[in-house]
């Protein structure tokens, strides 16, 4: 009984890593590799997880599943963020045919901070308060 | 019927890593080759579990599990790394 549910689990979780990979390699940009290889990546080892948890089924392995994936659910974002920030900062080149940058011009590499936008920086707020 | 989603398993993620290892050759930057290393521990830890069933042994399980640890610690160092070095273009 538990091999019909293990077994469609562990497959949907392959197929996920093999869509990560497909991503990572056919992608354009860092950015959108990163997208694809993240989630992806992350749901396809969690489903593999679980379904080794319903293979076993003892509480220990559960316990020991469980564990991994909300380790795995909180790590991978923040790997990722922290990778994509460290790309985008070192000037990987973006995707030619994207339309608009956010960020561009407000990252200072001397003392690696970010500006807020326009619209909430500080001194923008203090003319305005001015002028009226 | 498990044992042939096993072996079907077996061979979509070596055919991933086989994929992830060509991006990690071709880059271009580094930061593309750090996202490979990273998408092959998240291959890794897939594996791992993919074996505890196939040998019917969980302690694999606590592999996984350090396994992970490790990556996430090994991307944080990567990002660290690569926002201090700053901009080269000799990846």
């Amino acid at each position: 009984m538990t091999e019909w549910i293990a077994a469609p689990l562990l497959l949907a979780g392959s197929l996920l890593m093999l869509l990560a990979a497909l991503g990572a390699l056919r992608m354009p940009d860092l950015l959108m590799r990163m997208h694809a290889t993240t989630k992806a990546g992350a749901l396809g080892s969690g489903l593999i997880m679980l379904a080794a948890a319903v293979f076993f089924g003892s509480a220990e392995v559960w316990a020991r599943v469980l564990a991994i994936i909300a380790f795995i659910m909180l790590t991978a974002p923040v790997a990722a963020h922290m990778i994509g920030r460290a790309g985008y900062f070192v000037g990987v080149p973006l995707w030619g045919r994207i339309l608009r940058d956010d960020l561009k011009g407000r990252y200072h590499t001397d003392n690696h901070s970010l500006e807020s936008p326009p619209e909430f920086s500080e001194r923008r707020q203090h003319e305005e308060r001015r002028g009226q | 019927m498990l044992e042939i989603v096993i072996w079907l398993s077996f061979a979509i993620l070596s055919l991933s890593l086989l994929l992830s290892f060509v991006r990690l050759l071709r880059g271009p930057s580094l930061p593309d080759r750090v996202v490979a290393l990273e998408l092959m521990a998240s291959l890794t830890v897939g594996f791992i579990g993919v074996h505890a069933i196939a040998s019917q042994r969980f302690a694999f399980l606590d592999v996984a599990m350090v396994l992970a640890l490790t990556a996430f610690l090994a991307a944080v160092g990567f990002a660290r790394f690569l926002e201090k070095r700053g901009i080269h273009a000799d990846d």
